[in-house]
């Protein structure tokens, strides 16, 4: 399974705040490549996040299977142009997708500029997390984060569907 | 693979509906979109072609209640299952926590079922996924057609290591409610066993 514990939402959280205002963007959306919602930023009321995030998750899939496909590593990032939104999609550090939906407030230089510093730092929050994982996972991390599923009962889940 | 999120406080999980081409995977999630309350389904999305077959997928988003102060998030997805999707549906089978496999209960189409449910088991041995002990559910759909085949003979085709299994005439919703809840259910008893990571 996969985590996220409060600290590291927290910290992803302020980078995606700030690319948000640094880039001047109307929102910035940062999920996981499975299409789960990690942290969002800007004027994000009026958006379908839920819809958003699995459909950047699947474009970001598929087009990555495209990329094999041709002998790519992988494309750099994609960008959609629209009347009133354009979006950057970008992939960090092969474990999430930062979505930046723009207008002509900004410029696509400017948001990818900004995208490139927000990655960098997005990624060595990143690996703090795979390691706390890691250490949870050995038993060696003294109480590192809590952990639902070890509480989890047969009775919660009995009583989940009304039996 | 099923995602934690501490900071919200949810447990978000995904499953997959897979089966042959028409055989019924987009109507199980239309049906389930129709008959959940609004405060528990987001939007359905339907990547099709202009004649109404799964392009891609289709998505549903539903909240089945608390676990601990949980918010448990199942994301529904269907593959297209029409032969030539074949890189699609492994995409989409992607991080998968449990799988319900919609048979076509009509004798016509049971070769399709067998070859369907091989690609499932390929596709999902590719994955890195331990097929006899994952989460899965078999739905024998459509048994309202003329020409259908016995149950029994179905399982015994289909099913060998007897999993839950479920008529179903998912158009009418027979069926849909008991196969999903029984899905979610291996998928989060199986949560519960990984305990860590």
């Amino acid at each position: 399974m996969e985590m996220l514990f409060e600290e590291e939402q927290r910290k992803i959280q302020t980078i995606s705040d700030r690319l948000q205002r640094d880039s001047n963007s109307i929102a910035v959306l940062v999920i996981n490549k499975d299409g789960q919602e990690i942290a969002r930023s800007g004027q994000t009321k009026d958006l379908d996040i839920t819809s958003l995030s699995s459909l950047f998750a699947g474009n970001v899939a598929a087009t990555s299977a495209i990329a094999k496909l041709l002998k790519e590593e992988e494309f750099g990032g994609q960008f959609h142009e629209g009347t009133k939104y354009n979006v950057n999609i970008s992939v960090v550090a092969k474990r999430a997708i930062l979505a930046v939906l723009f207008d002509s407030n900004s410029s696509i230089g400017l948001v990818r500029l900004r995208v490139r510093r927000a990655s960098e730092e997005m990624a060595k929050v990143f690996e703090e997390l795979v390691n706390k994982i890691q250490q949870q996972q050995k038993g060696s991390g003294g109480g590192h984060g809590p952990n639902i599923a070890g509480e989890i009962t047969d009775d919660d889940i009995d009583k989940l569907f009304g039996e | 693979m099923s995602f934690i999120n501490y900071s919200s406080r949810e447990i978000n999980c995904k499953l997959v509906y897979y089966g042959p081409g028409l055989c019924g995977k987009t109507t199980n999630l239309q049906y389930i979109y129709e008959k959940t309350n609004p405060d528990a389904k987001g939007k359905m999305i339907s990547l099709a072609t202009e004649t109404e077959r799964t392009l891609f997928f289709d998505f549903l988003p539903l909240s089945l209640g608390e676990i601990r102060g949980f918010k448990t998030r199942f994301h529904l997805y269907t593959v297209p299952g029409q032969v030539f999707y074949e890189a699609s549906r492994r995409l989409i089978l992607k991080s998968v926590d449990g799988v319900v496999f919609v048979a076509d209960s009509q004798e016509a189409r049971f070769e399709a079922n067998i070859e369907s449910l091989e690609d499932l088991r390929g596709n999902l041995v590719e994955a890195g996924y331990n097929v006899d002990k994952m989460p899965f559910v078999i739905q024998y759909n459509k048994r309202d057609m003329p020409n259908v085949m016995p149950v029994e003979d179905l399982r015994r085709e289909l099913n060998p290591n007897n999993v839950p299994d479920f008529e179903a005439i998912a158009v009418k919703g027979d069926g849909v409610f008991e196969t999903l809840k029984a899905v979610a259910k291996l998928v989060l008893t199986e949560l519960k066993g990984q305990k860590k990571g």
